[in-house]
């Protein structure tokens, strides 16, 4: 795809009592816009779970920048994927030259309550999102020998390089006995493996590329939903799970995005996951094919997906560090490999990154996954 | 003080005539496929001919945790046991589990249906969900040791 990300901004990642989620986009966007020498754009599509009616209107209304199509865009935890795959294909295809992807989100405190479950389910205790992230997590520690002490060490990981970001809800490193001194919220996710629902926003200005121009390049940007039975993922329950043999849609999204992009996984330099909780970015090792099905453990072990390893995983910190505005989550991380192909991204930086990928997933099922190029 | 009770769902399960409970699911004849609980639909395939099914009641323990900290919409006791059965055809069900220690429960341990009472609504109501038990336990009610 000849298109680039020639703006980027951030509302930083954590908790805003009196800002609001309006407030948020506005200044994501301006910060991207500005990067972009503020470029007339042509279509904007906005990425939120929880902002309710017309919530790009509003950010875009508060600058004065309507009256172009606004399209909001909800896809669970993928939503800023979903949104910027729209956008960076109505490019491809021709039909804009310019197009602003912003998302924003100021999430509910504590355990979410989600519209995707029925009213019985919330009553009968069968509607507890981190309850769903323990089965999966008992399933891959049963499936690829992964132990509690791999679930800390993925934290230890992610919170070492959120101390450089100034933009991550924790910016203090932990140790693996910290992260196991933290309570049980659902056996085996002890508090410090699950990431922090919070607030924020993220913005990214696509252009057309001109050949030549050194910009970073949208590569592949892929959306898959769950197949019929592909349930103890991400798709939670509801009618019974056979999930045997059927490739989930993580898995889905990366051959996708691998194939519009012409690379594989070893020519990957740094990627962004989702570790919504420590046995999350596991799973997406093996679904993102960065190792072999069961690997994810041994790779964890190699110290591979460490910043300094050979292929780094969430420098940025990952949602364990910076927490998880739904609808910036996706945008957050696509800024962040921008910054790092760029060379931009400071203390975190991954030497001579030139490909990165980027992954989130969650209820739906959504999958998306982005790749980058310089 | 009443001794009414009513089911977390309409849909859910119905009670047989010596007081136990048996799952409702739907089963299409087109797509081969039993789901539960019944929807209008195969949720496989589309397919509109679902067929009412009762489900068996027994079967093996597939996953499991334990909810700590009350979740939005839920009035019952804390910790309560929540996992995944896998039942005697094959489906896996999501289900609350009568044990609440994740320390005291195996993978593949065999499991069967029993009901339990969820809350009691303002007017002396008991709620009754589905739930699936320990095989262990049932020992003392002339279950099949």
């Amino acid at each position: 795809m000849d298109v680039a990300i020639t703006g980027i901004g951030l509302h930083p990642f954590g908790r805003f009592d009196g800002v609001t989620v309006t407030d948020m986009g506005v200044t994501a966007v301006k910060a991207a816009l500005a990067e972009a020498d503020n470029p007339r754009f042509e279509a904007a599509f906005c990425a939120s779970v929880y902002s309710g009616v017309a919530s790009g209107h509003k950010v875009l209304g508060a600058l004065g920048l309507t009256g172009v199509p606004i399209v909001n865009v909800e896809a669970g935890c993928a939503s800023g994927g979903a949104a910027l795959m729209l956008a960076a294909h109505a490019i491809a295809n021709g039909q804009y030259d310019t197009v602003l992807v912003f998302g924003m989100e100021k999430m509910p405190k504590g355990i979410i309550r989600s519209s995707f479950f029925e009213p019985w389910r919330e009553e009968g205790g069968l509607a507890v999102t981190p309850a769903y992230f323990a089965l999966r997590a008992q399933r891959v520690m049963r499936e690829s020998g992964v132990t509690k002490a791999h679930l800390a060490r993925v934290v230890v990981k992610n919170r070492i390089n959120g101390a450089d970001n100034p933009n991550a809800m924790y910016q203090k490193a932990t140790t693996v006995e910290d992260v196991l001194a933290s309570r049980v919220v659902c056996e085996p996710l002890h508090l410090h493996m699950l990431c922090s629902p919070n607030e924020g926003a993220a913005a990214v200005v696509l252009q057309r590329a001109r050949p030549g121009d050194g910009t970073v390049r949208i590569a592949a940007a892929a959306l898959r939903s769950h197949l019929p039975g592909s349930v103890l993922g991400e798709a939670t329950p509801m009618s019974g799970i056979d999930d045997l043999g059927i490739t989930p849609p993580s898995s889905h999204a990366a051959d996708a995005a691998y194939e519009e992009a012409g690379v594989g996984p070893s020519d990957l330099h740094v990627v962004e996951c989702q570790d919504t909780d420590a046995a999350r970015e596991l799973l997406g090792y093996e679904e993102l094919r960065l190792c072999e099905r069961g690997g994810s453990a041994a790779l964890l072990e190699s110290g591979a997906t460490e910043r300094g390893g050979r292929l780094p995983v969430n420098p940025s910190g990952g949602l364990l560090a910076k927490g998880e505005p739904l609808g910036a989550s996706a945008l957050g991380q696509v800024v962040e490999i921008t910054q790092q192909l760029r060379g931009t991204a400071g203390a975190r930086q991954v030497d001579g990154a030139r490909v990165g990928l980027a992954h989130t997933v969650g209820r739906g099922a959504n999958a998306a996954v982005v790749i980058l190029t310089r | 003080m009443s001794t009414a009770t009513r089911p977390l769902s309409d849909n859910l399960f119905r009670e047989r005539p010596d007081g136990s409970i048996v799952l409702v699911g739907g089963y299409s004849p087109s797509s081969g496929r039993t789901h539960f609980p019944r929807l209008a639909a195969c949720p496989y395939t589309g397919a509109d001919d679902v067929d009412e099914q009762e489900l068996p009641t027994d079967g093996t323990l597939w996953g499991w945790t334990a909810v700590t900290a009350r979740p939005p919409g839920y009035d019952g006791a804390l910790p309560f046991g929540f996992g995944v059965v896998e039942l005697s055809d094959g489906l896996r069900v999501i289900t609350r589990l009568t044990v609440a220690d994740p320390d005291a429960l195996s993978f593949g341990q065999p499991m069967h249906l029993v009901t339990d009472a969820l809350q009691t609504d303002d007017d002396g109501t008991t709620v009754v969900t589905y739930a699936f038990a320990p095989d262990e336990a049932s020992a003392t009610d002339g279950g099949d040791v």
